[in-house]
């Protein structure tokens, strides 16, 4: 479903992504996992046309990223880290404000608010402003932000990062519920939740992808269980 | 189309939750009040021109002072590489954004209209001018508007913002009189084009040509469109 081909980003001197190529299938779940610094940001940022890459290309079906940003950016939700929002706003007029530019129809938004708010439970916090709230509940409105409209790719960029172990099983739980109808790439540091989580995994380092396949064919290759002894012998952290 | 509508809306409101609008709105009254009454009745005239002559000096400051936030505050917060993931172009985001400083522009001007109002109780108000003034007021600060859009597309520091916006729209308004001062008669009237502060009086005086109308367009599209060119840099 989603094509990377060749991607590759400069900042200045740096080379951020260097000639990454991976597939995603439609209804897979991917954890695209590296140490901080590997490019993994820089890789969601170019997937929601946030940034443009120095060469290279995405494609989502037939769609070119760099002809048809818009028709992507209506199929893709993205959940930034640390989710940053507007802070003065109260919940509900924020998530109003996604449905419109995401094109949610007039007449069922409210239902469709109504769903995301019970879904991630963020009923009892919709009219306060989203500076008086807890870091899990930004990160919940950032996931509502996420799927508004019903995307079907979701993009969530360490959405799990800064919980406590409470907040990171309500969180995990939401995006279990909504990952058997959509396409998923996510990342984490915790790498027990990818191996619970993931149906695949590409591991980047340095801008490179250094693995790319599923959990258990890369311990039989490697020939080592310890999915966390993997990570960091295909990351150079031993 | 649909979604300027949205942005607008969204900035609008912002602009009314936060306080820098009431106290940009009371300190925007206060020096225009004082400015245009100090002399009012020493003046023994029934006539608004004495507002219409400070408003550019006055604007240069409280517009970019309006406009600062706008791109800057996304920037540094971050939301909005969430704004620019949304399916919404940067065409639209910015035009939506620029609208709301231009409609904050509007409402911090309709207050002054008592001014006129009691002035046509005190005397025979000549319409004209008023209307001219009011006109070429949008005019000034659409283009203003714009030129703080700009300066705020380029830091993430509100501070700086503020002051580069001030210094380009200080330079403009100032243009006029500096070049009289200075240089030799046959590039007056060259630096007198560009000096916002020339054709915003030329409306003011109640004569509106196409020539103004056409100068302030040309700065709103420069600086809209420089806005864009710094955000498509950004990527």
């Amino acid at each position: 479903m989603i094509n990377i081909e060749n991607l590759t980003k400069y900042y200045g001197d740096l080379c951020a992504v260097d000639h990454v190529n991976f597939k995603i299938k439609k209804g897979e779940i991917l954890g695209l996992l590296g140490p901080n610094g590997a490019g993994k940001t820089t890789i969601y940022r170019i997937l929601t046309g946030y940034l443009s890459p120095t060469s290279g290309t995405i494609k989502v079906e037939n769609d070119n990223i760099n002809e048809h940003l818009m028709k992507i950016k209506k199929r893709i939700g993205y959940l930034p880290e640390e989710a940053p929002l507007y802070h003065e706003m109260l919940v509900y007029d924020y998530l109003d404000f996604v449905a419109d530019l995401r094109g949610v129809n007039k007449i069922n938004k409210n239902a469709h608010l109504h769903k995301l708010a019970d879904l991630c439970s963020l009923n009892e916090v919709m009219h306060k402003t989203i500076n008086e709230l807890s870091k899990g509940y930004r990160q919940r409105v950032g996931i509502a932000h996420a799927l508004m409209g019903n995307p079907e790719i979701l993009v969530l960029d360490e959405p799990t990062a800064g919980l406590d172990p409470n907040q990171i099983a309500e969180t995990r739980e939401i995006i279990r519920r909504i990952g058997k109808e959509k396409t998923i790439v996510f990342s984490t540091h915790i790498l027990s939740e990818a191996e619970a989580t993931c149906d695949r995994v590409v591991i980047i380092d340095e801008g490179k992808i250094v693995a790319d396949d599923t959990i258990d064919a890369l311990r039989k290759e490697l020939n080592e269980q310890s999915f966390e002894i993997i990570f960091r012998k295909l990351t150079k952290g031993n | 189309m649909e979604n300027i509508k949205h942005i607008f809306k969204k900035e609008y409101k912002a602009y009314f939750v936060s306080p820098i609008a009431y106290i940009v709105i009371s300190v925007f009254l206060i020096i225009v009040g004082w400015l245009f009454f100090s002399t009012f009745f020493l003046d023994r005239q029934a006539s608004l021109t004495r507002l219409f002559t400070l408003l550019p000096i006055t604007f240069a400051f409280i517009i970019p002072a309006v406009t600062m936030r706008l791109f800057s505050e996304e920037i540094n917060i971050g939301s909005y590489e969430l704004l620019h993931t949304l399916p919404v172009s940067n065409q639209e985001i910015i035009i939506g954004k620029f609208l709301a400083a231009v409609a904050f522009v509007g409402a911090m001007l309709a207050p002054t209209i008592v001014y006129a109002v009691s002035t046509a109780f005190l005397g025979d108000l000549d319409w004209g001018p008023v209307i001219g003034g009011y006109l070429g007021a949008i005019f000034l600060g659409a283009a203003f508007s714009a030129i703080g859009l700009m300066a705020s597309s380029l830091t993430r520091n509100q501070v700086v913002a503020f002051i580069i916006s001030m210094a380009i729209c200080f330079s403009l308004t100032l243009m006029m009189d500096f070049v009289l001062f200075f240089l030799p008669n046959s590039i007056v009237g060259f630096f007198q084009y560009l000096s916002a502060n020339y054709h915003f009086q030329n409306i003011a005086k109640g004569m509106v040509d196409s020539r103004d109308i056409l100068y302030f367009l040309s700065v709103i599209f420069l600086a809209l469109y420089g806005t864009g060119l710094i955000l498509q840099e950004k990527k």
